[in-house]
């Protein structure tokens, strides 16, 4: 196959249908990702092609699923489990977080759990507070999972493949802003190593690490300081687990400045790790305090209005890189 | 052992459930004597004695090749099923020598070879993965059964529900054992729920269900036999088992919450007497055999406690190791984390 161009959605079902074409032991369970196609309509019509023993319908019952993909991921199958939403993870917390991601070190060693959790987030369709929001940082949080989330069409495809592979359970959540974005992917490509960030842009002046759908926003805040003359660097982590800490070190110590843009809250999340992580390691290259930039403290709102102005946008990006003093206000 | 040689060994199969309980009794009086003794890590152990019919009689129904996970009560079952008492124990105590590398302890020991996905200190934790094992029997073709062993207190769990739909709902190859001693820490059942007759729920989301005195270990592996064979053809369970839990929730529980008197009657629920009081009267086995084999069960799990203490801790290196598969890099020390960043040419 030579490169296509696609969409998030389809690049997620391509990449869940070639894995299923070519193990057997590939199954997808959750609810709606059947008859209806999932909720985004990610496994559209899959169980035409694999049938309903590896397209898994379920009951609305969140800890199960996780749970089922546990002991099928322990007893050889490969499960793909599908959370409609990553709101529900606070559900599927004990499965996930005291089984799925403890049981090889409290077995010492004997079995891995080789699973894979897709679910959506993010802010975009005025879903409400308990449909919008950015849960990454409850799994970050939790050592034994590996944690991926595409923000491009190619990763879409190649991160969930090589998940797929992955030895440990891997939560990937997709963006629900995402679904419909096109872009290019070469599914016969070498993929980028998995664990490594992708520098989607160069910049002298400022390092911007975000991921996700962020990125975009990132990106698009970068192009316009670089019309105020200000170089700023995007970094697209891929994975936040594992980090990729190798790639961003030297870029912050040329730079001196490092920004961390992410959609959730600020406080105890994702943002403020690294933030932490950047001050810790680069301390001595930095002339400005590591700015995060991330979602507001506070629930999502479904009024539109609201619902952008609580998490980045490419303005507050802007505005926040015009208060160290580069660009425009300089 | 000489003793074993001054009786002929009966052979049926009540001996053999009497000798499988008194193995499990003696193992876990042994624990007590390793917490007595300051060698057990930590105080959460919790003793199935006046359980054993429920590990015996269902771990006896079951065959190679199947799998089940347990609650934190699990050591009985896990010997039911061929554990070895030496690993077992250096696993309660945190050794080395232990199942799981002294990681997990009582209420994390596992051993996939038997089958054992795990003992689970969540109540209810241990269950849906039963579910997940039916898929992949179903989907493999192996032929194997899964069993989730668990409490009474698991009827309070949400997650419970969630797994006996699935298994009715896709006719998985799984059997739901509740071992009902009664308690669920100082609550007792009539004091957790309005119906107690737990069998009732599995029946309505449509698994075959029952409820069996776990007096008779014959009754329970009759159950389970039966059950696990509908199991096995794609019919899924749930067992109830009636017993008593004779000592506190853990080692350091007295069970003040329970009446005068009420342990002394609650204590006559006793499988492994009923057992050994059944060969003795039905003339199946002799006095002198039966205390032969208790004896040499006595050496047996003493050379346990032996090796447990004998064992080693794991190595720090181990603190690291197993997070992530083989492999990967192992998540980087705080102290040496700290050190590379604070280190100053
Ligand atoms: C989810 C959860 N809630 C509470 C506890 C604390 N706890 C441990 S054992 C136990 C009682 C369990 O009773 P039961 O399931 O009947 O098992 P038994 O101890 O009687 O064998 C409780 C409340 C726990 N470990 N997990
Ligand atoms: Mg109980």
């Amino acid at each position: 196959m030579a490169t296509i161009e696609t969409t998030y959605r389809d690049a997620l079902r391509l990449a869940l249908t070639e894995a299923m074409r070519e193990d057997d032991s590939v199954i997808l369970i959750g609810e709606e990702v059947g008859v209806y196609g999932g909720a985004y309509g990610v496994t559209k019509a899959m169980i035409e092609e694999f049938g309903a023993h590896r397209v898994i319908d379920t009951p609305i019952s969140e800890p199960a699923i996780v749970g089922a993909a546990v002991g099928a991921a322990m007893t050889g199958l490969r499960p793909v489990a599908e959370l409609m939403y990553v709101d529900f993870v606070g559900m599927t917390m004990d499965q996930l977080a005291n089984q799925a991601a403890k049981i090889r070190y409290m077995f010492g060693g004997q079995i891995g759990v080789p699973m894979v959790l897709r679910t959506q987030g993010g802010t975009g369709r005025s879903a409400g507070a308990q449909h919008s929001q950015s849960l990454e940082g409850y799994v970050m949080h939790t050592p034994g999972l590996r944690l991926a989330m595409p923000a491009t069409v190619a990763d879409a495809y190649h991160l969930l493949r090589q998940a797929m592979r992955q030895p440990d359970p891997v939560v990937f959540i997709e963006h629900k802003g995402l679904y419909t974005m096109k872009g290019e992917v070469d599914p016969d490509a070498p993929p980028a190593e998995w664990g490594r960030a992708a520098v989607l842009r160069e910049g002298a002046d400022l390092v911007i690490v975000s991921y996700s759908r962020q990125v975009h926003y990132a990106l698009a805040a970068a192009e316009r300081l670089a019309s105020e003359g200000v170089e700023a660097a995007v970094v697209d982590l891929r994975t936040l687990n594992p980090l990729d800490f190798d790639t961003i070190r030297p870029m912050v110590e040329a730079a001196g400045r490092a920004m961390v843009v992410s959609e959730g809250v600020m406080t105890s999340g994702v943002a403020a790790e690294l933030a932490a992580r950047i001050t810790e390691e680069c301390f001595d290259f930095l002339e400005d305090p590591v700015l995060r930039v991330a979602g507001e403290d506070i629930p999502i709102s479904v009024s539109p209005l609201l619902e952008t102005n609580s998490v980045p946008t490419p303005d507050l990006i802007v505005d926040t890189v015009r208060k160290i003093g580069l660009g425009a206000a300089a | 052992m000489a003793t074993s040689m001054t009786a002929p060994r009966p052979n049926t199969r009540l001996y053999d459930f009497y000798r499988e309980m008194r193995r499990v009794r003696t193992f876990e009086e042994r624990v007590g004597e390793l917490f007595v003794r300051g060698q057990s890590a930590g105080s959460m152990l919790h003793l199935s004695i006046g359980e054993e019919s429920a590990a015996v009689g269902v771990g006896a129904a079951m065959q190679a090749g199947d799998t089940f996970t347990t609650h934190h009560r699990g050591h009985g079952i896990f010997l039911a099923r061929g554990a070895e008492p030496d690993r077992m124990m250096a696993e309660i105590a945190g050794k080395e020598s232990g199942y799981c590398g002294g990681k997990g302890g009582s209420m994390h020991i596992a051993d996939m070879s038997l089958g054992h996905l795990g003992a689970n200190a969540i109540v209810g934790g241990g269950i849906p993965a039963v579910v997940g094992a039916g898929l992949s029997a179903r989907n493999l073709g192996t032929g194997t059964v899964s069993v989730a062993f668990f409490g009474d207190g698991a009827t309070g769990q949400g997650i419970l529900y969630e797994s006996l739909n699935m298994a009715a709902l896709w006719q998985l190859p799984c059997l739901f054992v509740c071992i009902n001693n009664q308690y669920g820490m100082g609550t007792r059942i009539d004091r957790a729920t309005a119906n107690p007759n737990l069998h009732e729920r599995a029946a309505a989301f449509g698994l075959s269900a029952r409820t069996v005195d776990g007096l008779s270990v014959e009754d329970v592996a009759d159950a389970a036999e039966e059950m696990i064979a509908d199991a096995r053809a794609g019919r899924p369970g749930f067992l109830a088992i009636d017993c008593y839990r004779f000592f506190g929730h853990a080692r350091k529980d007295k069970s003040p919450y329970r009446a005068d008197g009420e342990e002394a009657a609650g204590r006559q629920k006793d499988p492994v007497s009923a057992a050994r009081t059944k060969l003795i009267v039905s003339g199946l086995a002799s006095v002198e055999a039966l205390d032969a084999l208790d004896k040499e069960i006595d050496a047996e799990m003493d050379g346990a406690i032996d090796f447990a203490v004998a064992g080693t801790e794991p190595p720090m290196a181990a603190m690291f190791r197993d997070v992530y598969a083989p492999g990967e890099p192992e998540p980087e020390p705080v102290s040496a984390r700290l050190s590379r960043v604070l280190a100053r040419d």
